[in-house]
């Protein structure tokens, strides 16, 4: 059963991507999603794809999915009742939370908190003590506990999180409770935040181990039935789910720590944008996904996403690692207005979503959008013969866009591009968030533009961070899918260890690592991931005794043992001097250690296209007029379809596509590489 | 004489016209790059203060000194004013003398940084930033003396300095400052992340200079200020009257038995101009409760509470400070004469928007919010552990936040902008301290149709012998409801000793040793109520109960009469509140404070449980 399966589930279309491992063949399929119970679109797009290859389901052994479930759970609220067990004393730890409001100075005269994921009147306290080092300060009161486990049942919850004072140190008394409330309830699952994120600071800890309890139901619900409707069709297929951080989890795994997957979706994209640019020779990496409602921005370096430990979905915002996607509400929905105070121009976030959506869609929206403004300045076809997956309506556009025209008083042709710059310019923020502001240049990084809007502004934001090329790949709409079936099986097993340097030893913390790595191997272990492929890197968070940031290094375990800490400490003090100009000459700490363990990378390629000279003409559909750098010019419009490999295509263009579109500035040329990538830079003239 | 700046280029800029596009998106890089100021410092920091707390504040200013981006308004204006010297490319400067800068920031431990930013010889733009330090000498560890009576008793004071001149740091100046500090490392790490902070709004002004062009940054700086002006103008127009408004509160005591002090402010309209007089306002205090109030940041206070109660789109900066005139006595609390001691004017900093807030809504009483957590109390613990390690730790402490036209304030939450709370395993793990409670306390929110916050508990347990400190207040005058809303509860400290003795604390009192064993009740106040109680949804309250954030017992005082802590009694509870709806109809006045000076005074001994303090007397300092 050599094939691999990749889905990837949209707010519109459902995915699907199937490589054979052996010998690299590829087909997709597309289906409409289905909302309601989206493992319905997943196995229609399976019917679909295997009718289009002629493969039967039973030859696919794996499938690999990147699923919104646990992140729509958290945007639409839609979780379980949960209930919490904290330590007496700390009834409130939701409540409270960082006692933070947002908004700057008088914030707080328009702030509205938002209910805690565990209501407060479900939050019990257990009678119980342990200390910052460990030790229990005071034993587990079993008879108060029992009683307050049946309140809980008897109040109805769904789902059970414990999350105690210091439990990090010890997770004794977590456990504990755990085995008490099987005993009281063993119909709901149970949440430790020993299990979870046994992490330093109880307020992060509870919040996300109460968001793997709000989501688990649903998730658990969703992998069990799409695993039985997948093993009825394929036999003994296998599921995987794609993790925030990129890796790949057993359904099992997934059901039990859905918390993982808030990102699993973006995720896709980030991984299919990484398999596709190191073919096309691009290691270095800042990823645009844009949509219809929102943008994700990330950042890889020598081919790895950089992860950061934490996740945050709407209003919540967990300890759970992720890959660094950025999100700024700057999609082609994206409402342009004109405040009547300051005559500013504002682009978002408030976005016309899909019903009614832009203008120009011609669905009764009147609001100017961002594809209303693109429509505008004529980089979207005109007519749906030269592409495009449905007619646009440029004069309801045109009509849209005029209110921002006159409330500024500007040209309807200003008014248009002067949305675009402003929209260009939030995603410019983004990409900053994670490339110079972690110490990045993005002039040492190509910029890949994927998702329904991504190419057409691809080309403006590459001129705004000087990152060349711009990659468009073939199917930017797709790309996820590709990301889900081509990722590896990655698991992690982390530990919080407070110690100075000077207060423990390179051998104790060798041996942490190295107790970490047999417990991430356990998973792949029972994937049946022979051990030889499976490959093992280790990670210390570091700081500096006293500070608050923890700064990620990898930890090369032999390098440790031949010159002690010092082989991280060393790399923890170039990292800070990138991040912030100076290091410190005083005591390093240990906060975190952790392992990671993949499974080996797949062999599969993408598929080439057909070879030709560097003349696209063959592709020309038509001319039509645009706005572009404050003048009127033509431009021409090709069909993907029809490039082959080596065009090379002069800007002002216009490249049309079943699900996007993509735009080269003047001044630009794209080059199509083997792949089908659109690789666009500026044009140098020869001096 | 003012400062003098040293320019290699002279070119004066050029004024140019920018399309409205151009101006939005150098808007929004500049507030990027204030945001990246935080982020750098904040996780660069080491005391609990900046990296936890985020006690700390950024400003990018445009090359005259007004603040485009930022929080508390310029601090370059006073500066300038009071430095002689010069102002060159490459110098960085370092004080914490309020003043020497007019106040720009208002104690000792507030270190204020601020960087000239030049490019090819001509000053373009300015990047600064203040930090409150744990600790920088004196008497008390914290440097905060409850009983100071002059500046020089609350630690080194150091005059605008050259810190860093033609970009290399003057070592010998650091060293003398942190040879003072109890927790010198603290400080140098914490002075690093604020250097390395203004450092890279250098950077982002001049890579927006070299994108932009050096005129359109500067014009664009200008027009920023000037659409903030225009926007505020029809917003103080429209809202603000020409009848005289007045408003008074209180700081309840100063730390040596004697109190309150009164804060009085007259506010109306002159035409365009909106004008502040701080006339009636006690003399200064003999303590460290003064409030050196510099008048432009007042502004900036009045104009934010201004856009955030009426129109949060606005995006605020120094543009509007033509329209408003501050008049503050010299003398008074909030202008003291050098050298009187400020250390702790948080309180007197606090209850000014408490102040504001009583003045702006009374015209406007739709818009009105109670009074609340505007302060930021103190505890500091202090000591050696049993293996001989010096340990010191101040903590900003929260509460209730008022009852809003928006709806309910938030439990234990903080009114200051970007302060969070230091995560109690954090506390555990770094200080001798073992936290018994973090909670809220049921009914010390005032009731009201928007429910004002609950006061914070925190119960500290103490591991080790040592002194603590605390400052607080609302302990006497109550944070007051609005609109019918009830007051929010008073605060108060209990330090249970480990034989079980309990003894009240005085709201500011320093050096209280403790031992091992002994548990301080750190009860903060609660917000005060916005509105009917008797019109909130009996659901709502049944709720509240429901979770514990009001007893079944406080549940009377919104009229909902409970059966037990699920259960309401609607026939009961439509008595109940018939009978409040008529006790209200008279009632005039739309503050409630809980009753007079007097009354509370009359009162304070049986309810509080400590002596009422002395009428002030006051000691006539001339200015020098």
């Amino acid at each position: 059963m050599p094939y691999t399966l990749g889905v990837d589930v949209g707010g519109t279309f459902t995915d699907i991507f199937l490589v054979n491992e052996d010998d690299g063949k590829i087909f997709t399929a597309k289906v409409p999603s289905t909302p309601h119970d989206s493992s319905i679109g997943v196995l229609n797009g399976i019917e679909k794809v295997c009718a289009n290859s002629g493969l039967s389901a039973r030859d696919i052994g794996h499938v690999m999915h990147g699923t919104t479930v646990a992140t729509n759970t958290v945007l639409t609220g839609s979780g379980a009742l949960v209930g919490l067990v904290t330590t007496k004393g700390f009834r409130q730890v939701l409540q409270i939370a960082r006692s933070y409001v947002p908004g700057g100075l008088g914030g707080w005269v328009i702030y509205n908190k938002s209910e805690p994921m565990a209501p407060l009147e479900l939050t019990v306290e257990a009678d119980e003590r342990v200390a910052a080092d460990g030790a229990i300060v005071r034993p587990l009161n079993e008879e108060s506990l029992r009683e307050r486990l049946e309140f809980l049942k008897g109040r109805g919850i769904e789902a059970l999180t414990v999350c105690l004072i210091n439990s990090f140190a010890n997770g004794a008394h977590e456990h504990r409770i755990r085995d008490i409330a099987a005993e009281v309830m063993p119909e709901i699952p149970v949440s430790l935040s020993f299990d979870v994120i046994p992490e330093m600071q109880e307020y992060e800890r509870a919040v996300t181990t109460v968001a793997n309890s709000y989501v688990r139901p649903k998730v658990q619900t969703y992998i069990q039935n799409l695993t039985r409707e997948l093993q009825l069709r394929m036999g003994n297929v296998k599921l995987h789910v794609l993790r925030s951080d990129g890796g790949l989890a057993s359904s099992a795994s997934a059901a039990e720590y859905p918390v993982n997957m808030l990102m699993s979706g973006p995720a896709g994209g980030v991984a299919g944008a990484l398999w596709i640019a190191k073919q096309a020779g691009y290691t270095n990496l800042l990823t645009l996904d844009m949509g219809g409602t929102s943008t994700d921005v990330a950042l890889i370096q020598n081919a790895e996403a950089q992860i950061r430990r934490e996740t945050t979905v709407g209003d919540v915002t967990v300890r759970a690692s992720s890959i660094d996607v950025r999100t700024v509400g700057a999609g082609g929905g994206s409402i342009a207005h004109v405040p009547e105070l300051t005559g500013a121009l504002r682009v978002g976030p408030q976005s016309a979503g899909a019903e009614p959506g832009p203008a120009a869609y011609g669905n009764g929206g009147l609001e100017p959008t961002v594809t209303d403004a693109n429509m505008v300045l004529g980089y979207l076809p005109k007519s749906a013969l030269l592409g495009g997956d449905m007619q646009l309506d440029g004069d309801a556009a045109a009509r849209a866009v005029q209110k921002v025209a006159t409330a500024m008083n500007l040209s309807l042709d200003k008014a248009a591009a002067g949305i675009v710059d402003i929209v260009n310019e939030n995603m410019f923020g983004a990409l900053r968030l994670v490339s110079i502001e972690q110490g990045y240049d993005p002039r040492d990084f190509a910029l890949m533009a994927f998702g329904g809007a991504g190419p057409l502004h691809a080309n403006a934001l590459g001129r705004l961070m000087s990152s060349w090329p711009v990659i468009i790949p073939p199917g930017p709409g797709v790309l996820c899918a590709s990301g889900d079936a081509t990722t590896r099986i990655r698991d992690e097993a982390s530990r919080t260890f407070i110690r100075r340097f000077r207060d423990t030893s390179a051998a104790e913390v060798v041996a942490i690592l190295r107790e970490l790595a047999e417990s991430a191997a356990t998973s792949l272990n029972s994937e049946d991931v022979a051990r030889a492929d499976q490959r093992v890197t280790y990670q210390a968070d570091l700081r500096y005794h006293g500070q608050g940031l923890l700064l990620t290094v990898n930890a090369d375990v032999e390098a440790i043992v031949a010159q002690g800490l010092d082989a991280i400490g060393s790399q923890f003090d170039e990292r800070h001097k990138q991040l912030f100009t100076f290091a410190l000459d005083v005591d390093k700490e240990v906060v975190n250690l952790r392992a990671v363990v993949e499974g080996r990378e797949t062999r599969v390629s993408a598929p080439r296209i057909e070879k030709s000279d560097s003349d696209p003409s063959a592709a020309i559909l038509a001319k039509q007029t645009v706005f572009m750098d404050g003048k009127h010019c033509e431009a021409t419009v090709f069909a993907r379809a029809k490039l082959k490999s080596g065009n090379q295509i002069i800007g002002p263009a216009i490249i049309t596509e079943m699900d996007s579109t993509s735009v080269i500035l003047v001044g630009h040329v794209g080059d199509i590489d083997d792949f089908g990538n659109i690789l666009i830079r500026p044009i140098v003239r020869s001096s | 004489m003012p400062a003098q700046l040293i320019q290699k280029n002279q070119t004066p800029f050029r004024h140019t016209d920018l399309d409205p596009i151009t101006l939005d998106i150098i808007e929004n890089a500049l507030k990027n790059a204030r945001y990246e100021m935080d982020a750098v410092l904040f996780r660069t920091a080491m005391s609990p203060g900046i990296r936890e707390q985020h006690d700390a504040f950024p400003m990018i200013a445009n090359c005259e000194g007004k603040m485009v981006v930022g929080q508390f308004g310029s601090f370059i204006h006073g500066f300038t004013e009071g430095y002689e010297g010069t102002i060159e490319d490459g110098d960085i400067f370092l004080t914490n003398d309020p003043y020497s800068c007019r106040g720009a920031i208002s104690h000792a431990n507030d270190w204020l940084v601020l960087m000239p930013i030049f490019k090819d010889g001509r000053l373009i733009a300015w990047a600064s930033m203040f930090g409150h330090m744990t600790d920088i000498g004196g008497k008390v560890p914290g440097s905060l003396p409850t009983d100071a009576r002059q500046i020089y008793e609350e630690g080194i004071v150091v005059p605008p300095t050259k810190i860093y001149r033609n970009n290399e740091l003057q070592s010998d100046i650091l060293r003398i400052i942190l040879h003072n500090c109890r927790l010198p490392h603290w400080n140098r790490s914490d002075f690093n992340a604020v250097i390395a902070a203004c450092n890279l709004a250098a950077k982002r002004c001049v890579e927006l200079a070299n994108r932009f062009g050096d005129d359109e940054l500067f014009s664009a700086m200008d027009e920023l200020l000037e659409r903030n002006k225009r926007a505020m103008s029809k917003l103080i127009a429209s809202t603000i009257p020409e009848a005289k408004q007045t408003f008074e509160d209180y700081l309840c005591d100063d730390g040596m038995g004697m109190g309150p002090y009164k804060i009085a402010c007259a506010m109306w309209r002159d035409g365009d101009k909106v004008i502040f007089d701080f006339a009636g306002t006690d003399p200064q205090s003999v303590g460290s409760i003064n409030f050196l109030l510099n008048e432009e940041m007042f502004k900036m206070f009045a104009g934010v509470f201004m856009i955030m109660v009426f129109d949060p789109q606005i995006m605020f900066n120094d543009g509007f400070y033509d329209l408003m005139e501050v008049r503050i006595p010299q003398g008074c609390l909030l202008k003291p004469n050098h050298p009187a001691a400020l250390s702790c004017r948080t309180h007197a900093l606090a209850r000014i928007f408490d102040v504001l807030s009583g003045l702006l809504g009374q015209g406007n009483p739709d818009f009105l919010c109670a009074a609340g957590f505007s302060d930021s109390p103190h505890f500091m613990y202090s000591g050696y552990t049993s293996s001989g390690e010096w340990y010191q730790l101040y903590q900003i402490g929260f509460g209730g936040v008022p009852g809003r036209p928006a709806g309910d304030g938030p439990d234990g939450h903080s009114l200051w902008p970007s302060f969070t709370n230091v995560p109690n395993e954090f506390l555990e793990c770094n200080f001798p301290l073992r936290i018994e409670n973090y909670v809220t306390l049921a009914d010390t929110g005032g009731p009201g149709k928007h429910r004002g916050g609950n006061a914070l508990r925190i119960s500290y347990g103490f591991l080790e012998d040592g002194e603590i400190s605390i400052h607080d207040d609302r302990w006497l005058t109550y944070p007051w409801g609005v609109n019918g809303g009830l007051p929010g509860r008073r605060s108060r400290k209990i330090l249970v000793h480990i034989d079980g003795q309990e003894e009240l604390m005085d709201s500011k009192r320093d050096r209280i040793k403790v031992l091992a064993g002994d548990v301080l009740h750190f009860d903060t106040w609660g917000g005060g109520g916005w509105g009917k109680p008797f019109e909130r949804d009996a659901a709502i309250v049944a709720k509240d109960v429901d979770r514990g954030l009001v007893t079944v017992e406080g549940a009377r005082r919104y009229g909902v009469v409970m059966h037990d802590s699920t259960h309401v009694d609607a026939a009961a509870t439509a008595t109940l509140r018939e009978e409040m709806r008529i006790a209200d109809s008279a009632r005039t006045e739309i503050f409630n404070r809980g009753g007079t000076i007097d009354e509370l005074k009359a009162r304070c001994l049986a309810e509080t449980g400590l002596q009422p303090p002395e009428t002030p007397v006051f000691q006539v300092r001339r200015a020098g």
